[in-house]
């Protein structure tokens, strides 16, 4: 468990030295939800339509966005290697790095949504579900989006690639997180939706870490 | 039976197998084709409520069939590869992908061309059309990942884990697109809704489906004789092969 | 027989645009598939044969 938590603090640690890396995921997140109400006009009946659908490919596109470089530094300066030979479990020791990620690129997007959710008018209920269904699914893209950093490693055109092999995969979770809210704001209730996204999340939890490993190991072979 | 299928999993057996088998299975596979579209043409009688409209099932459900047989193939193999860790397997998953994207392309093409008589719209958001889009998605990851790396066994074991990836979570997709389709358009036709088929019409679309079925089996066969030539060239038995020594086959 | 006539036969009932373009679509990516891979495979004759110019010079 020591192991799991050094993991998440190095990369932490790592993170915070490469501000710009995670701010510019963020910032990718604010301006996307700006191009939307720009290309297609500023009526609040239509933002606040298509409000829960924009911030959440613009999540999901701003979470993918920072995807390459989650095992890509380790793998340049030879850590990656480290991390796969030693003797703890490097599913552990994968989760613990998609927990960082997460934690640094995914929860940032939680806090800002609801902001962002302002601009398109969403009433108070529906930034509360679109937060929380955020903070359900953005981990599951972390999860998804870690098979595809692994699989990808030291390939060229890897950001695209990831996003082409990752995208197709994100679409249940982008069904039913902007889907519950919605469902929130037809009147329709989003129990189901927030359950299904949970039943989502800990599938992934646990599948993708032993997947990335597997990813890791064919690509460092 | 094991040692059989070890046997023909080494690739010079599979060669001479391949070698022989694509060349029939090709001419079943004009035979039913030409059987079926007889039928479908010629023989089935007109629908009650689409007119001869209907008549694009007989390549709409065939293909659409075969673009997900086809990747839960891919998905079997790309298992039997990354388990038992032979080669074989690896250019099967190769060899399948190309027909399964074609198919699914297929799919989506006549699907619209079936939809816009039917629905007005060249395009419908129904749940089958949108997990087909995304299956072809799919397919074509696969492919741009197996291109992408050079080194030819990480290529075909990084293809084998997407395939996988991929095939579990289809279903999943299909779900989620089920649900998101009913929620936002409520009530509406669905492509394959044909219950009381006429007993011609569903000869048709079956002889045109065993058509595709075993087609695909003959240019897979023939693809993978091209991988084994590709990567067992410096072999000596490649290099002894009469296409290879010297003598026009 | 169904059809009275070949015009009635690629009329199909007013569909004809869209049954012949699926069955056109069709029949057009499927033997372009069987000559790329005839193609591939003449390559692949050419890149082994290669090898064996070069493995005997």
């Amino acid at each position: 468990m020591n192991a799991f938590f050094a993991v998440v603090a190095r990369d932490l640690r790592l993170a915070f030295r490469r501000k710009a890396e995670v701010l510019s995921g963020l910032f990718f997140f604010v301006v996307v939800a700006a191009l939307f109400p720009l290309a297609i006009g500023p009526e609040a009946v239509t933002l606040r339509h298509i409000g829960p659908g924009v911030l959440w490919v613009g999540a999901l596109l701003a979470s993918m966005l920072t995807l390459p470089r989650l095992f890509e530094n380790d793998w340049r300066d030879g850590s990656l290697e480290h991390l796969v030979l030693s003797p703890h479990p490097l599913g552990l020791l994968v989760l613990g790095k998609i927990l960082a990620h997460w934690l640094v690129s995914g929860l940032p997007l939680v806090a800002l949504a609801p902001l962002l959710g302002l601009q398109f008018d969403l009433p108070s209920d529906a930034l509360g579900m679109l937060a929380l269904s955020l903070l359900l699914g953005t981990p599951v893209l972390s999860c998804i989006g870690a098979i595809g950093a692994a699989l990808t490693l030291g390939v060229r055109g890897g950001g695209v690639l990831i996003a082409l092999l990752v995208l197709p995969l994100f679409v249940p979770v982008l069904v039913f997180g902007a889907g519950a809210v919605e469902a929130l704001s037809s009147g329709l209730g989003a129990q189901a939706h927030v359950s299904i996204l949970l039943a989502m999340l800990l599938p992934a939890v646990f599948f993708s870490p032993w997947a990335c490993s597997a990813a890791l190991r064919i690509a460092l072979e | 039976m094991t040692m059989r299928w070890f046997y023909y999993a080494a690739p010079q057996t599979f060669y001479g197998l391949a070698g022989r088998l694509w060349p029939w299975l090709a001419a079943l596979a004009l035979a039913l084709t030409l059987a079926g579209l007889w039928v479908g043409f010629a023989l089935a009688p007109a629908d009650a409520q689409q007119g001869e409209g209907y008549r694009i099932i007989f390549v709409h459900v065939p293909v659409s069939w075969m673009s997900m047989v086809i990747y839960l193939a891919m998905a079997f193999w790309a298992v039997l590869g990354l388990t038992f860790n032979t080669r074989l397997s690896g250019m099967m998953t190769r060899a399948l992908a190309p027909t399964g994207a074609m198919f699914a392309f297929l799919s989506l093409w006549t699907g619209a061309l079936w939809g816009k008589p039917m629905w007005g719209t060249w395009w419908v958001w129904d749940a089958r059309l949108t997990s087909e889009l995304i299956l072809f998605f799919l397919y074509l990851g696969y492919i741009a990942l197996t291109s992408a790396i050079d080194d030819v066994r990480r290529a075909d074991r990084a293809g084998a884990l997407i395939a996988i990836v991929g095939a579990i979570n289809v279903p999943i997709i299909y779900f989620s697109v089920k649900w998101w389709n009913t929620l936002h358009q409520g009530a509406s036709v669905s492509l394959t809704r044909s219950p009381s088929m006429a007993q011609l019409m569903l000869w048709g679309m079956l002889l045109m489906a065993l058509a595709m079925w075993v087609y695909t089996l003959a240019i897979v066969c023939y693809r993978v004789r091209t991988l084994i030539i590709e990567r067992e060239r410096h072999t000596d038995w490649v290099q002894a092969l009469p296409e290879v020594a010297g003598a026009k086959a | 027989m169904r059809w009275e006539s070949w015009s009635e036969f690629w009329f199909m009932g007013g569909y004809g645009l869209y049954v012949w373009g699926s069955m056109g679509m069709t029949a057009l990516l499927l033997p372009l598939e069987m000559v790329q891979a005839r193609l591939a495979h003449g390559r692949a004759l050419a890149l082994a044969r290669a090898e064996k110019a070069l493995e005997n010079s």
